[in-house]
């Protein structure tokens, strides 16, 4: 499909799950802010779930199929979406055909970010083994930079079976959660033994407010000043993904997507990781609190919504090999021939009602 | 005592860790931390992403489906912490930056020369004498934190710091030594610029310089600079890299 931009909403880029392997290098991962609404966009519109789409960042785009047709899902934020002015439903996939005017406007409900996932994926060049924009560097994505009206983006090649996909639905059951007050969970560490027990039990117990300086690369927090034992400044290491940095002021700081790769303050903590697109989905003004776990709940944790993507494979297998053929009456009455596609595999199965 | 007894394992997450060997800048703990992830990629750990070497500590990035339980992945990368013993190999590569000072590329040469007291081609012998260790890359894509300025070229950073730093600027900050890879912000005093691209997102490799390697700078004039820009631009540039113990002229 070829899809022209008429308008590009606040900020919206191409991003998959980041360009790993190079921050060795200095080079900021970049990718989803919420990989779990990406992956589940992907899955639904036929794509491998790693492929990828439009972030869209507060208010969308309106884009429209200039050439052929395919599946497009909206995932993530609950924004408004409609198809030629009519409303669309979030979380399922939908053919659309050249003519068709896609439009995302501002969010109706929870989350700030939302994924125009497009069956074929979004065709950039990949850039050091990555589709995802990285804003600061201008590197990825369509030429390094967010959509501007008059774009023309290209999708790939569809994947096998995706026609199949058509009006797949997520389950409610695995859309991800993300609870604007839910408290987000952390696994102390690798700098908590620099804060005061008094400076540990502030971070844990107090209520912050994401400030104005939220974007991709992190967000800025305000409230009670969490207490150093003696200074915030470390020798320069590495920042994973959702470290909660505490710098001099004493005010957390979440580091996201295009973080920088090493720093040189005290990190209290690291986001779970299916919490860090929580916050990721929270905006300027929305409050946050922490909730320490252990490491091996926080793994359980991202295991499990790991899991739900499985799930989500499955379902779209079996939702696949639904009933390919034209219904026809079977010859005795009471036995169904199928025959069932998984995973490019080919069953046929017979089911006899007895009674 | 700057190194610590026994390497740190230091919770970072669910997906990622890190070894600690010291609590300082030197030599030694950075050797550590590059035989550390030598090891552990000849180890062939199964669920490792990626690791980020930085002064004294490696961050072990890993899949925490793929990796069944850190408590044994963990200690695994301990023991292999445990044996590194921290030689300052003289094996690295040492990488040649070609830099043309002053003029139009090095706006902050003046400010040296008045802070120091040292003639301009003084401060660009002293620049261009030692070899520099990498001991790590962050900042920007491509930075290299390197080690081992004279300490007499030492000048504060700019008051006001530039809104635009091209590519390619070489500059000094406290007693620090640094190029800027790609086009940013900073308060480094200028004193020149490299034609080559520390950072090409399309180039193979992408970086031209690895935590753990040698830095050399070489004076040019400008008429060689734009000869090197030039075959840059052309991707017919070969940078000059070789085995620091070997000789390059």
């Amino acid at each position: 499909m070829i899809f022209e931009v008429s308008t590009p909403g606040l900020l919206t880029t191409v991003q998959d799950l980041g360009r790993w392997g190079y921050q060795g290098k200095g080079m900021p991962v970049a990718g989803a802010m919420d990989p779990q609404a990406l992956k589940i966009g992907n899955i639904l519109v036929g794509n491998d779930p790693q492929e990828a789409a439009l972030e869209i960042t507060v208010m969308g785009p309106t884009l429209t199929v200039a050439e052929g047709e395919g599946l497009i899902a909206l995932t993530g934020a609950r924004m408004g979406f409609t198809i030629n002015e009519i409303e669309a439903p979030l979380w399922q996939s939908i053919k659309v055909t050249a003519g068709d005017v896609i439009s995302v406007t501002s969010p109706k409900g929870k989350g700030c970010r939302a994924y125009l996932c497009i069956s074929g994926g979004i065709d950039v060049p990949l850039i050091m083994g990555s589709k995802s924009t990285y804003l600061r560097a201008n590197v990825g994505g369509l030429e390094g930079r967010a959509l501007k009206a008059g774009d023309v983006i290209s999708t790939g090649p569809l994947k096998p079976l995706t026609w199949l996909a058509a009006d797949f639905i997520c389950p409610e059951y695995l859309r991800p959660e993300r609870g604007p007050d839910l408290p987000l969970r952390v696994v102390l560490g690798p700098q908590d033994d620099a804060f005061t027990e008094k400076g540990i039990k502030t971070f844990l117990e107090s209520e912050y407010k994401i400030t104005n300086e939220a974007d991709r690369m992190g967000y800025r927090l305000e409230g009670e000043t969490i207490e150093h034992k003696s200074g915030a400044d470390i020798i320069s290491d590495a920042i994973p993904l959702g470290a909660v940095q505490v710098p001099g002021h004493g005010r957390p700081i979440c580091m996201l997507a295009d973080r920088q790769t090493t720093g040189g303050y005290t990190k209290i903590a690291v986001l779970c990781t299916p919490d860090i697109a929580t916050l990721a989905q929270r905006i300027p003004g929305q409050s946050v609190s922490f909730k320490a776990i252990s490491l091996e709940e926080s793994i359980a944790a991202t295991r499990a919504e790991r899991e739900q993507i499985k799930e989500l494979l499955k379902l779209r297998a079996s939702y696949r090999s639904r009933r390919v053929f034209p219904k026809k009456e079977p010859k005795d009455k009471g036995i169904y021939h199928w025959m069932l596609k998984i995973d490019g595999k080919t069953y046929d199965v017979t089911v006899e009602e007895l009674e | 005592m700057a190194e610590y007894l026994e390497p740190k394992i230091l919770y970072a997450g669910d997906s990622a860790v890190i070894v600690e060997f010291g609590d300082s800048i030197d030599m030694k703990t950075n050797a550590k931390v590059q035989q550390l992830r030598r090891s552990i990629e000849c180890a062939q750990l199964g669920g490792i992403v990626e690791m980020v070497p930085t002064y004294r500590s490696l961050a072990v990035y890993f899949d925490p489906v793929e990796v069944e339980d850190v408590g044994p992945f963990f200690e695994r990368l301990k023991i292999l912490a445990q044996k590194t013993k921290g030689e300052i190999s003289e094996g690295g590569l040492t990488i040649v930056i070609p830099v043309c000072y002053g003029g139009e590329f090095g706006p902050d040469m003046g400010n040296v020369v008045s802070h120091t007291g040292l003639t301009e081609e003084e401060i660009i012998r002293r620049h261009t004498a030692p070899d520099y260790y990498c001991y790590m890359l962050g900042f920007t894509p491509g930075f290299s934190y390197l080690g081992g300025m004279d300490e007499t070229l030492a000048t504060p950073r700019l008051k006001e710091p530039r809104k635009v730093i091209p590519a390619g600027s070489v500059g000094i900050a406290g007693k620090q030594t640094g190029i800027y890879p790609i086009e940013s912000p900073g308060g480094w005093q200028l004193i020149g610029r490299t034609p080559l691209r520390l950072f090409d997102p399309e180039g193979e490799p992408p970086f031209l310089i690895d935590a753990g390697m040698w830095v050399r700078f070489r004076s040019i004039a400008k008429e060689e600079y734009d000869e090197i820009a030039a075959k840059v631009v052309a991707r017919e540039y070969k940078p000059e890299i070789f085995p620091k113990s070997g000789d390059a002229e």
